[in-house]
Order: C-alpha cells, then structure tokens, then sequence
C-alpha cells in the first residue's frame, strides 16, 4: 500500500497540455511540408523521382505535394536539400477533404467544416470505433498511446468504444486489405447514423506503399465516405489528437 | 545429419549451385534427423523452378553452435508431409500449399494461412485446390461443449485476427487461430515493376517491428553487395534495435496489468513506453524507427547532444520503468494472475519452434543476438535471458529482465560511440547468390533469405516474422485455460498480426 502511493509520488503527474507547442517534438521530426515557391531555382525532377509513392506532382503547373501519399521518410528534402520540399515541424496536418491534403506553393482554400447538424448532434461527446484493415501496428500504437495519461483523450470527451453500436465514428487505419474489407463493411454500417469516418495514416487515405498491390484498396475512400483525413506514416499522436480534437471543435 | 546438406552462416553469401538438390527421401530423413539433433526450423518455403517444379528450401538453425544448414529438393504437385513427425513446420507447409500448390500429403490441418490468390497457376488438380483446403474449424462436439468466436474486428485499438475458441463451460478445450485479414501481399510484390521501394515495406512488414525487419533486410542485402557497414553505424543500429526492444516490452508489461486490472503500473508503462518511443524518434525524427536503418548504414548519426540527451533519458525512465515494474512483483494479486496461466512446457516450445520471449520463457537459450551475432552484436554480447516456468508470469520476467539488459547495452555503447562515418557506399548485389540474415527482433527471431538471379537483381526473398513461429504457441497455451484468461495469455504472447500475414 505505502509502496503504491510511494511509487504514486514518484511517477508525478504527466499529462501533456494540449494544444502543444512544436517544442515538444523532436529536432528531426518531420512534420506539414510546405512546396517553396519556383522552387528555390531546383528542377524539381529529382524529388518528383524519388519521391516512394508519387507523392510531389504538379496540379495546373504549380508543383504540389500530397500530404494524403506522403510516408514523411524525406528523401525529397534530402535529394536536393530542401529547395522544393521542406518540412517544418508544423504536426497538425487533419483535413476535412481530400483536396485539402494536396499542398501548393501558395496558401489553400478553407479545408471544410464538418456538416453542423452532426456536430450539433455530437454535442460534447464523441465515441469512436477502431478498425485497422491492413494497417502496421504503427498508427495503431500512435491511436492507442492518446488513451495513457500522456494524452488522456477522455479529457476532451474522446472516447474509442467496444462495440460500433455506441460509435459516432469509425476510425480507420490500413490500405483496407481485400481481405478486411467485409469486416469494415459490416462495423461501418453496424454504426448508427449519423456517423463519421476517419482514415488515419498514409495506407488508409490513399492506399500509401501497398496502393499497387492486388491484395489491397486504395485506401478508405475508395470503399465509403471520409469525414477526416489525418495523415502521416504514421501521424505523430498529436497530429492524431489535433484531428480528432477539430471534430469536437468544429 | 550427414554431410548432404549445405553448413553456413548468417550474412554469409552462398553460390546457389552449392545448394544440392537432393533427393525427397533423402532430403526429409536429413530434416528429420536435424531435428532430432537440435536444429530447428528458422524458415521452409517453396521456389518455383522450370516444368512446373517446385524447389523447397529448408533453412535449418543449429543454436548452440550458431551456424545453418540449408537442405533442397524438388518436387512437382506433392510429398509426403513432415508435419506428422515434426510439428514445428505444420504452418510452412500450409503456406507452400497455399502459395504454390503444392501438396504436403497426409497434413493432418490443411488450410489457407492468409486465404489469398495463388502465386502462380496451382498444379493440384485432383478435385481442385479448394477441396483439400479444410476450411472449417476444428470442433469439439458434445451435449456441454460451446464454440465461441472473437474478431476479426476487437473491442480496442488492435489489429484483426479471428480467435475460435472450443469451450466446456468456461474451460478452453481447443483454439484455433485463423489470420490473413491484414495480407498486404509484400513477399510477391517485392521487387516487382510496380513495387515501392523495398526497405518501405519492411519498415511496415510489422510496422512496431520497424528496426527489426529492416536490420534483418540491409544485412542480407549487404551480404550480397559485400558492402561493409561502418563500425558506427552498426552500433548505432544495435543502439535503435535495443530501443525498440524495450519501448515494446515496457509497453507489453503495462498492458498485461492492464488486462488484470492492476492500474497502477498499467498507466506507468503505458507512458513511459512513449517516453521510449520518442527516444527513438530524437534519433531518426520517427517515433517507430522509420528512416534511419537503410543499406549500407545508417541515414542518421547520434551526434553529442543526441547521445548525451538518451543517455540522460534513458537513466531517467529506466528508473521509472524500474519503479512501476516492481509494483508488478511485489503485488501478490498480479504474481497470483500472472503464475501458472498460459502454460507451455519447453518440450512443446521445442516441438513448435517457438522464438524470441516465448522460447526463453520456456526456459530455451534461444537468442539471436548471441546465437547467431551480427553488426555490433558480434563485439558486445547481450546474454539470454531466461526464466523455465513456461507461463504468463515468464513471459512478464523475460520482459523485465530484457529490458535491464537492454538499459545497460544501450548506456555503455552510447558512453562512447565509435567513431568514423555512419555510411558506406553499397556496391552493385552479385549475381547467383543466396543470403540468410537473422535479428533478434523484440518478439523474437526473424528470419529474411534473400536470392540473386543469374543476371543481378533480388528475384526471391522470404520473410519469417518470429509470430509465424508463435501463433500456434499461444493457441497451445489457452488449452485448459478459462476463456477470460486468453486476454492475458494473448497479451503475454503480444504477436504480429500483420508480421504474420505480411
């Protein structure tokens, strides 16, 4: 007993404050990539070709990176030594549309809002069902960690729920294998509407390095609707809690 | 065993003509024999050869003496299944069935293992494939027997795997384990026109696993390029292989509390596992070791703050993790849940060729890091640690006694790094040749083979992900357990799902 408190004492209080400031992420973290306007003067081939997934493209001439194909391994910022691409350390990343991810040189539009109906309905409470179909235990962990007391999701009203009939939401992660697919069906339409749905991760918006392959979807929006992208390989928890936090937020 | 097989080491490049191709019979005594001898299987799988043959590839380890064997023969639509006398690759052989069609005759539970496409036009044509793949579950019938299924979807955050469990009342007789939900289809995209690049998909092979697999990966592709890795780099890789290892295992101990509902170290480790992680992610800017482990080095350098930072860190979770965990052992509640639930005994863990923690719980010396060194593992040991009681509470004191291992490994490499460059160029792979590469990932052995063509280029590689080996362990383990113990039994175990389905 005087060993648990003891022990209690020791360990402190250590829930991080939210939101954090980019001080608290590590000095390499790659985070939001910005496209540098002309490019710094770099021909912007080299990072187009080693970009892993065909994230940097050109959209009506501008260049354009992808933050929904994007793994955040670098090797662009690398290539030519950040002249098209940097990455600051900028994690909140979550956007309502699709469109919203591609970044340009010049500053995007207003990514959306979530239909007010549903976050009327919503109120001060959101529960959330996980499926992961086909994704690495890498977004899983970093969905997972927001329910320690780093983060303690259930401060904001947040909670991931057992069963989809309590859901508000479906958080997805994973490219949807062929072989889960069933599976995400059936949770999705298990819920009851009015209902969200949100692709974390690379694989899950677009389908990431296994977009190719047979055995697997591009991603979740290529099966049902997404109300929320939130993307990274995997996103930091941040990036993930900053997400889910702008649902409440409206 | 006799002389007809091929002896090598890991990391060591073999001409493939060296593999003799022997004849079946011959080849199954040998396998049989090595077996009884010790050697276990560390991979068996199938590579489609000219006329619709099929070349099977047994990579045999001989622990103790940390060298390989590795014995071929080829056959066409069928043979004689080794299973029956050897249990331990029952699972192989349902996956060179299920990717090739070739029939291990007499397997005693043919089934899909991942439930996807054949790899190539299957050769079975007796009543076709489908008919011999036994589909169902395995059931115990009776007036007082009940049959519960689990998944593929769970009530957390975790990856889908179906769990048919056979009860008496509350008593587990039987659990069968049915995966491939999250089969991505890597080993036969790999190097193909439209694959990513490789080291991606071992990065996410089994995305908590990142280090592991990619370690596993640039050493046999180094092997092949003979491209020697700078002495720094492969401390700093063995630096990012340990922390790997003890964010899992700390987060493993705070979640098997969690499941018996003791709070306090539940919370402690669920924190001080990030803590881990973010370690890592000061190194490489990646929380589960993206970016850094690439072929030839390393992307990434501990410079002096850095190293000076984790070894201050360091000290100071480990003092934390120290605390939380000897709550675990001093609380009579969690030894008494802990103690003798989820047994197996070491006989069956040889059997089944259990690896990693599972193995050492049972009281195996089973260890790649010392069996089978490579990197830096070669001039600093990490002794295995062991613990013979074969259940939960095992499982939980490896964990612990991995972790202080690892704690020390760590802070004595960083005290002084070696130092030179972090890379070296890669020269161009030679032809014609065949690899095999272990790590002693934190769950335990995997296993990458890795095979030149004639004319350059990777034309084969095979992942063994140590859960391939340790699904059925658990399975084992909840036999005679009561179903409210497979949550716990599951999380001391804590297997890859997408390790195993790849």
């Amino acid at each position: 007993m005087f060993k648990t408190i003891r022990a209690r004492l020791k360990q402190g209080y250590r829930t991080a404050p939210f939101p954090a400031g980019i001080s608290v992420l590590p000095q390499r973290y790659l985070g939001k990539p910005i496209v540098n306007p002309g490019h710094l003067g770099c021909d912007r081939q080299a990072c187009v070709d080693t970009c892993p997934t065909g994230a940097i493209g050109s959209v009506g001439g501008r260049t354009v990176i992808d933050l929904g194909k994007c793994i955040y391994c670098g090797a662009c910022q690398k290539t030519c030594g950040g002249r098209v691409v940097t990455f600051t350390r900028d994690y909140r990343m979550a956007c309502r549309q699709r469109q919203g991810l591609i970044v340009s040189d010049e500053p995007m539009p207003d990514t959306g809002q979530i239909r007010d109906r549903i976050r009327h309905i919503f109120g001060k409470s959101f529960k959330l069902r996980h499926v992961s179909a086909g994704g690495c235990n890498a977004c899983e962990s970093d969905i997972n960690v927001l329910g320690t007391l780093s983060y303690d999701l259930g401060r904001f009203g947040i909670q991931f729920t057992a069963s989809p009939r309590h859901a508000d939401g479906l958080v997805v992660t994973g490219p949807v294998t062929n072989n889960m697919r069933l599976a995400l069906e059936k949770t999705y339409r298990a819920i009851p509407s009015p209902r969200l749905v949100i692709a974390v991760g690379a694989c899950a918006i677009s389908g990431g390095i296994y977009v190719n392959h047979a055995e697997s979807n591009k991603g979740v929006d290529s099966i049902m609707p997404v109300d929320l992208y939130i993307p990274g390989c995997p996103p930091h928890p941040l990036t993930i809690l900053d997400g889910l936090v702008s649902i409440m937020r409206g | 065993m006799g002389d007809n097989s091929l002896k090598t080491r890991i990391c060591q490049p073999i001409d493939v003509n060296s593999i003799d191709c022997l004849a079946f019979k011959e080849f199954k005594d040998s396998v049989l024999d090595g077996f009884l001898k010790g050697f276990r299987a560390a991979a068996f799988f199938g590579l489609p050869a000219d006329n619709g043959q099929v070349r099977l590839i047994m990579i045999l380890a001989c622990d103790r003496q940390g060298y390989l064997r590795i014995l071929s023969t080829m056959v066409k639509d069928s043979y004689p299944c080794l299973t029956t006398q050897a249990p331990q690759v029952h699972l192989f052989e349902r996956e060179i069935f299920e990717q090739l069609g070739v029939y291990p005759k007499g397997h005693p539970w043919l089934k899909p293992v991942r439930s996807h496409v054949p790899y190539q036009p299957q050769t079975v044509t007796a009543g076709g494939r489908d008919s011999l793949l036994g589909v169902d579950f395995f059931k115990v019938q009776g007036m007082e027997t009940h049959e519960v299924g689990v998944g593929p979807v769970h009530a957390g955050i975790i990856e889908p795997g179906h769990f048919r469990f056979q009860c008496h009342g509350e008593q587990v007789l039987h659990l069968e384990v049915l995966l491939g939900y999250q089969h991505r289809g890597i080993e036969s995209m790999l190097f193909t026109k439209d694959a990513s690049p490789a080291i991606h998909y071992m990065e996410t092979a089994a995305g908590d696993t990142s280090i592991g697999h990619c370690l596993a990966y640039c050493q046999a592709i180094e092997a092949l390029s003979a491209c020697e890795v700078p002495l720094r780099a492969q401390v700093i890789r063995a630096v990012m292989l340990e922390l790997e290892r003890l964010a899992n295992h700390t987060g493993d101990l705070g979640a098997m509390a969690a499941d018996i509902g003791y709070l306090p170290a539940s919370s402690y480790c669920g924190r001080l596992r990030g803590d881990l992680l973010n370690m890592t992610a000061l190194v490489c800017g990646n929380r589960f070791g993206r970016n850094i482990i690439r072929p030839g080095g390393s992307a990434f350098d501990i410079d002096e703050p850095i190293r000076t930072e984790i070894r201050k860190r360091l000290k100071s979770v480990f003092s934390d993790v120290s605390n939380a965990v000897s709550l675990m052992w001093s609380s009579p509640m969690v030894v008494d849940r802990f103690d003798e639930t989820g047994f197996v005994s070491q006989q069956t863990a040889v059997e089944l060729g259990l690896v990693g923690v599972s193995a050492r719980a049972c009281g195996i010396e089973r260890d790649a890091r010392f069996d089978f060194p490579a990197g830096a593992f070669r001039f600093f040991h990490i002794p295995p640690s062991n613990y013979s009681s074969g259940d939960v509470f095992a499982r939980a004191f490896v964990r612990w006694l991995e972790i202080q291992r690892s704690v020390e490994f760590i802070l004595e490499r960083l005290r002084c790094l070696p130092k030179g460059p972090i890379m070296s160029d890669m020269p161009p792979i030679k032809n014609g040749k065949a690899v095999v590469s272990l790590v002693e990932g934190w769950r335990g052995e995997i296993c990458h083979f890795a095979l030149s063509g004639e004319k350059g280029g990777i034309v084969n590689y095979k992942i063994t992900d140590p859960s391939f080996h340790n699904w059925t362990g658990l399975a084992v383990a909840c036999r005679g357990e009561e179903i409210s113990n497979f949550p716990l039994c599951n999380k001391s175990f804590n297997l890859s799902y997408c390790g195993h389905d790849l």
